[in-house]
């Protein structure tokens, strides 16, 4: 077993897809970077904190990218945008059997400004143009710095995602969540508060990810093979549905006395989950049975 | 206030004398993190060993020549680029990250 947490960007890619067959477009040596960095003293990366290329997965075609977490977490800058968004172009000219995304990523990388949040919003568009065109998007998601931001948004708008345990997703991370609404609101430095509110089993229990997996990149490897073929048609009756779940969580929970309580868990019980307060210390086996439908 | 500029320094090295390192696909090691650095290993035409290093910790050009002196000795490569993107990390950890790089280009072998 091989932490998926604890690999690299590249490491990922070399044992998650079929070995060998990671072909990279836009490789550190070409010395596509940003044109940002340097400019404000920031030492930049060869790729940009991002590989993408084609690869294949169980001996079928895939477009893959993978996002470094440890280079400014994982932040979308306006390089590192432009090649997730030419990754999914060129997936709607050669239509692999899927698009994966090894998602990790604290959002816009803020040194960039505006054309880091257009760079976001570009692969946004991207991404729904794969999925509209019947390409499935599978966004897998357990690097150590999570997925937030304008990258939460994105994978939400994905047709797929695989979470580990360890893994988080969110649209504010917790130290936005804490300086913009104060210490009481949430305490950012709450680890088990943070795992419960943005973590892989919270986010399988309410439906927010398709696949809760051990924290191993084999599990990862065979979460995406499984989900390869499941392309989820994104229509106006998705959408309704959709915001019916939605809709259904936000009045599940009684809002009006938010006074020293676990929320999380209050939730789990509400969604009919049993002794919902056990659920972190329970496995990700016994989690994964939990979630009813 | 500090006397040392913001901003990247950009330091540059050779060497000659070493035995070829042949050709080989570009390798690319580490991560630019506090603490870290990526090294990029590259084939290049003649017969020196040309080291490009943009760190964000200026001032510390002479423990640099210090560590590639000591790469040079230990690797004594010939027709090699070797690229730095630093973010202030220790000598030890960059002799390190310059030995990974060696490896993956040599197969293993020492």
């Amino acid at each position: 077993m091989i932490s998926y947490a604890e690999c690299s960007a590249r490491e990922r890619l070399a044992l998650l897809l079929d070995a060998g067959s990671f072909h990279e477009w836009l490789p550190p040596s070409e010395r596509v970077m940003s044109p940002h960095l340097a400019q404000l003293g920031v030492p930049s990366a060869f790729d940009d904190g991002v590989a993408v290329g084609r690869a294949t997965l169980d001996g079928r075609s895939v477009f893959v990218a993978a996002q470094e977490g440890a280079f400014m977490g994982g932040g979308v800058g306006e390089v590192h945008g432009a090649k997730l968004v030419g990754l999914m172009q060129r997936a709607l000219r050669d239509r692999p059997a899927a698009v994966l995304l090894l998602a990790e990523s604290g959002g816009v990388r803020l040194h960039e400004a505006n054309a880091g949040l257009i760079a976001v919003s570009e692969v946004m568009r991207a991404l729904l143009d794969v999925r509209a065109a019947g390409i499935p998007v599978l966004v897998l998601i357990g690097g150590a710095n999570g997925c937030f931001g304008g990258m939460g948004i994105v994978a939400r708008c994905a047709d797929h995602i695989v979470m580990s345990d360890v893994g988080r997703l969110a649209m504010s991370g917790p130290e936005v969540i804490e300086a913009s609404h104060g210490v009481d609101e949430f305490d950012s430095r709450d680890r088990a508060l943070v795992w419960r509110t943005t973590g892989g089993k919270h986010r399988w229990l309410t439906g927010d990810c398709d696949a809760l997996v051990e924290d191993d990149v084999a599990a990862f490897r065979a979460a995406a093979i499984a989900a390869i073929g499941e392309s989820k048609p994104f229509t106006p009756a998705a959408l309704e549905q959709e915001h019916a779940l939605l809709t259904k969580r936000l009045h599940a929970l009684d809002t009006t006395d938010t006074t020293d309580r676990d929320e999380a868990a209050l939730l789990w019980s509400a969604l009919g989950i049993a002794d919902a307060r056990q659920v972190p210390e329970l496995s990700v086996e016994a989690v994964r049975a939990l979630r009813t439908a | 206030m500090s006397d040392v500029p913001a901003g990247l320094e950009t330091l540059d090295f050779s060497f000659s004398g070493g035995q070829p390192a042949g050709a080989f696909a570009p390798v690319l090691v580490g991560v630019v993190g506090s603490g870290n650095l990526e090294v990029m290993l590259e084939p290049a035409a003649g017969k020196g060993c040309a080291v490009r290093v943009e760190t964000s910790a200026r001032g510390f050009g002479p423990i640099w020549q210090a560590v590639m002196n000591d790469f040079h000795a230990r690797h004594p490569l010939a027709g090699l680029r070797v690229s730095i993107n630093d973010m202030g990390a220790t000598p030890a950890v960059v002799s390190l990250r310059l030995d990974q790089a060696v490896a993956e280009i040599t197969g293993g072998r020492p």
